[in-house]
């Protein structure tokens, strides 16, 4: 044997090579059957990123065909729920710059949002129901509609439908449980302690 | 003698706890007004089982508890219910809350109540009941439901130690010192019943060595009663009245992060809360009255009160001979970790230790935040052993993943890194928004992951759905095709093919309309033929395949339309009358579509269809009949 490499190095290398080459190559095949990913994985990592108002701001019919999209090129500045913190996920996941968001789809609201159905003035036609992206809406035909507030997402797709005009956003009133304490405003340097003293005594 | 431990970091902040130990706890009397706030602890508010108007009696309860987590609210005194509505509360936001406005009579007539004798003979879970029942709930500040914290499953985690905390560490708050030295013999006692409960393997009370006659009274006590119940002090340092820290002095174990002080086999109780379990079940009083240590340099007498629960602090401040013009900020707690009232006239509750009136000089608004030095003291002072300038760094920069990678939840709110921090760095108020804003992401994240299933359980409703429709339209389609072939095969010549497809799209619009719209209102007559030119203009679409030509659907189109035209020149009268001869026409058909169907052997839903037609045609006849007669009456008339 070892006479036999000595004799043709060559062919030997060759050997060599060829059955590791054979080896690890069925081995890769292996796994890749073994081991394949259906879909796409970074469509469910973008959808999971995204703010799931199923809204349509941008563009798309929810936030999944919207991953989608992204998934395929499109820009990540097309989201006004997420805002700009969510602009900076997708940048920090798909390694993209970081670009201010696209006010063609809309703005980025201050305060979460919910609809609220003026009850007297609902005539019962439920096209609302049929607008809503995640079944927030309860009611049936010539019946009085009311939103789940728990399930509502702000997206306002259904007030455009509403043919009597009586659903409103209503951002969501503070209580005891939602209230919290405010990150301290800016700081104040040495010199301003006066200024700020008298601010506080007036 | 008990080994003693020492926890990291603490501070020694100036006691100024002299002033209001002068004098005995004094009774603070019956105020015109009480004010109960539902939500005077942890968990869910209780709900109001009284009326404006009622009379009620002292300890009556007036709002029972809601959930597991959550305990009910008694009236202080006798008197009538006033008001039930928001009023302002003691919190730090400032805002109302749902609350019980009792108007006092003076009278303090006791609901008929009675203690049990002997407590030894009840079930652990009847006491809890009795304990839960009280309305206690943590009475050194947190304001947890007491029945909660004790009912551990003794399988679980058994017990081996019971803490009692008379440790009292902030500034300023004597009332649970005022508690022991008085009430020394009902802590002993209420200790007791703790130990029937949890069968602890010890009982220990804490109590820092600033209060030695506090300790003695309580040695007393368990020399006179004879229990075994260790009294342990140890040095004063802040925050040693923390339950985690408190734990750590004197058994030596740390609560784990996340976890309970169960899961070691502790349990921790406030000696207020011991004094009211006693109350509760020895007296069958509900906790309806609390010590508080009302003090501060605007006071003319610092001292100790007994006061009602719901009565409103300026009362209370009143009693101690408040100086308002010299009072710079009303504090509910101490200066570590208390908050700043917005109104006096907000009630005494639950968890109310202590009224705190300073003057500007002697609590100076803190000064301007100044950089962070780096110095580290905040770290050495941190009695949770957290990186408080880490924290403050990521709290300023919005970091909130890596805030609660580095443990935020187990601060514990002590204020002991501000007080140490050199720039004057409002630490603490970073790490309560910090906090804030963490459990609101969590929130929001799994607000968007409900969000989520839900639209894709929408999603996959409506492909269903739309699978089901198409699959039964194919299965109509076929139907028709069969019968067509029958027809043909057969020989038979069917009626009119284009007025069989109006007379379907009409049966089927009548079927449909019926499921979807309940009790359609009796329809207008042009909108009944644009009814007939919309059907037909559905069938248009359908009919294609399985009419033999293809602008037959065209043609009754057109039909419609010079209907609709030829009706908008008729007079009211002639219109209902045509209207009605219609209808009757249409039955008449409808009818006889129907028994041909039944001797074809049609399929069973177009049967069904042309039946429900039928059915629907009967009240519209009807109303068309009514309108008629009252046209002409009106004509005749």
């Amino acid at each position: 044997m070892y006479e036999l490499i000595a004799q043709f190095p060559f062919v030997a290398a060759m050997v060599a090579l060829v059955s590791l080459g054979a080896v690890f190559g069925a081995l890769l095949g292996f796994a890749a059957e073994k081991f394949k990913t259906e879909g796409n994985p970074i469509v469910d990592q973008i959808n999971e990123v995204l703010p799931q108002t199923q809204c349509g701001q941008c563009g798309f019919p929810g936030c999944r065909p919207y991953a989608e999209a992204i998934a395929g090129g499109e820009a990540i500045n097309r989201c006004p729920p997420g805002g700009e913190a969510g602009i900076a996920a997708l940048a920090d996941l798909l390694d993209l710059e970081i670009i201010p968001l696209d006010d063609e789809h809309g703005e980025e609201k201050e305060l979460s949002v919910v609809a609220h159905i003026r009850e007297d003035e609902c005539i019962g036609c439920t096209k609302c129901i049929q607008a809503c992206p995640v079944d927030a809406i309860l009611g049936a035909a010539k019946h009085m509609h009311t939103v789940i507030v728990s399930e509502c997402t702000g997206c306002d797709l259904c007030v455009e439908p509403c043919p009597v005009d009586c659903i409103d956003l209503l951002s969501e009133e503070i209580t005891l449980k939602t209230w919290h304490w405010d990150l301290p405003t800016s700081d104040v340097i040495a010199s301003d302690r006066d200024a700020s003293a008298q601010e506080q005594a007036a | 003698m008990r080994k003693i431990w020492d926890f990291h970091g603490g501070v020694h902040p100036a006691e100024n706890k002299l002033q209001s130990l002068q004098c005995d706890i004094s009774s603070a009397g019956i105020p015109p007004q009480l004010t109960f706030p539902l939500s005077q602890h942890i968990g869910a508010p209780a709900e109001p089982i009284v009326e404006v108007g009622e009379k009620v009696r002292k300890g009556q309860k007036i709002a029972e508890a809601r959930g597991f987590i959550s305990v009910p609210v008694h009236a202080s005194t006798s008197g009538t219910i006033s008001a039930i509505e928001d009023r302002l509360i003691a919190h730090a936001s400032g805002l109302s809350a749902p609350c019980i406005v009792l108007d006092s009579d003076g009278q303090d007539e006791w609901i008929s109540h009675q203690g049990t004798e002997d407590y030894s003979k009840l079930e652990k879970a009847e006491l809890l009941k009795i304990i839960r029942d009280a309305g206690i709930a943590g009475m050194g500040g947190a304001g947890f439901p007491t029945a909660v914290k004790l009912a551990v499953n003794p399988d679980a985690h058994k017990i081996q130690t019971l803490i009692i905390n008379g440790t009292e560490c902030e500034p300023y708050i004597t009332a649970d010192d005022v508690l022991m030295r008085e009430r020394a013999a009902d802590i002993i006692a209420g200790a007791e019943i703790l130990r029937h409960i949890l069968n602890p393997d010890e009982v220990l009370i804490g109590v820092e060595d600033n209060k030695g006659a506090a300790a003695a009274a309580l040695k007393g006590a368990v020399r006179n009663s004879g229990s075994s119940v260790e009294i342990v002090t140890f040095p004063t340092k802040y925050p040693s009245g923390g339950e985690k820290q408190l734990i750590e002095i004197l058994t030596g174990k740390q609560v784990p992060s996340g976890g309970l002080p169960s899961e070691l086999g502790i349990v921790c109780q406030n000696v207020g809360s011991v004094v009211a379990i006693y109350r509760a079940v020895v007296h069958g009083e509900p906790l309806i009255s609390r010590i508080t240590t009302v003090t501060g340099a605007a006071v003319a007498q610092a001292q100790n009160f007994e006061v009602l629960l719901g009565s409103p602090m300026s009362y209370l401040l009143q009693l101690a001979g408040f100086q308002p013009e010299r009072c710079a900020r009303l504090v509910m707690g101490g200066p570590m970790m208390g908050f700043t009232v917005a109104d006096h006239e907000v009630p005494v509750v639950k968890t109310t230790n202590c009224l705190l009136a300073p003057t500007a000089e002697e609590l100076p608004a803190p000064d301007p935040a100044q950089a962070c030095i780096r110095c580290g003291l905040c770290a050495e002072a941190c009695p949770a052993s957290l990186l408080p300038q880490q924290l403050y760094w990521f709290a300023r920069s919005r970091e909130y993943e890596k805030l609660a990678a580095h443990n935020l939840f187990d601060c514990i709110e002590c204020g002991a890194c501000s007080y140490a921090c050199p720039s004057h760095i409002p630490l603490v108020q970073y790490y309560r928004a910090g906090k804030a804003e963490v459990t609101q992401m969590r929130h929001d994240q799994a607000k968007s992951e409900h969000s989520r299933t839900r639209f894709e359980a929408r999603q996959e409703r409506l492909e269903r759905d739309a699978a089901a429709k198409e699959a039964q339209r194919a299965a109509r389609k076929q139907a028709a095709e069969e019968r067509a072939r029958q027809a043909a095969s057969e020989g038979q010549e069917d009626a009119d093919p284009i007025q069989a497809a109006i007379e379907r799209a009409q049966a089927k619009k009548a079927a449909s309309q019926a499921s979807v719209d309940g009790e359609a209102g009796p329809k207008t007559e042009t909108s009944q033929a644009a009814d007939t030119e919309q059907a037909a203009t559905t069938q248009a679409d359908t009919a294609q395949p399985d009419a033999a030509q293809p602008d037959a659907a065209q043609l009754a189109i057109e039909r419609a339309r010079a209907a609709r035209a030829e009706s908008a020149e008729q007079s009211p009268l002639e219109k209902a009358n045509s209207k009605l001869q219609r209808l009757q026409e249409r039955q008449a058909k409808s009818e006889a579509k129907l028994q041909q169907s039944r001797e074809d052997g049609a399929a069973e839903n177009i049967i069904e269809a042309l039946e429900s037609a039928l059915e629907k045609l009967a009240p519209k006849i009807a109303a068309a009949e009514q309108e008629l007669k009252a046209l002409q009456e009106e004509s005749e008339g």
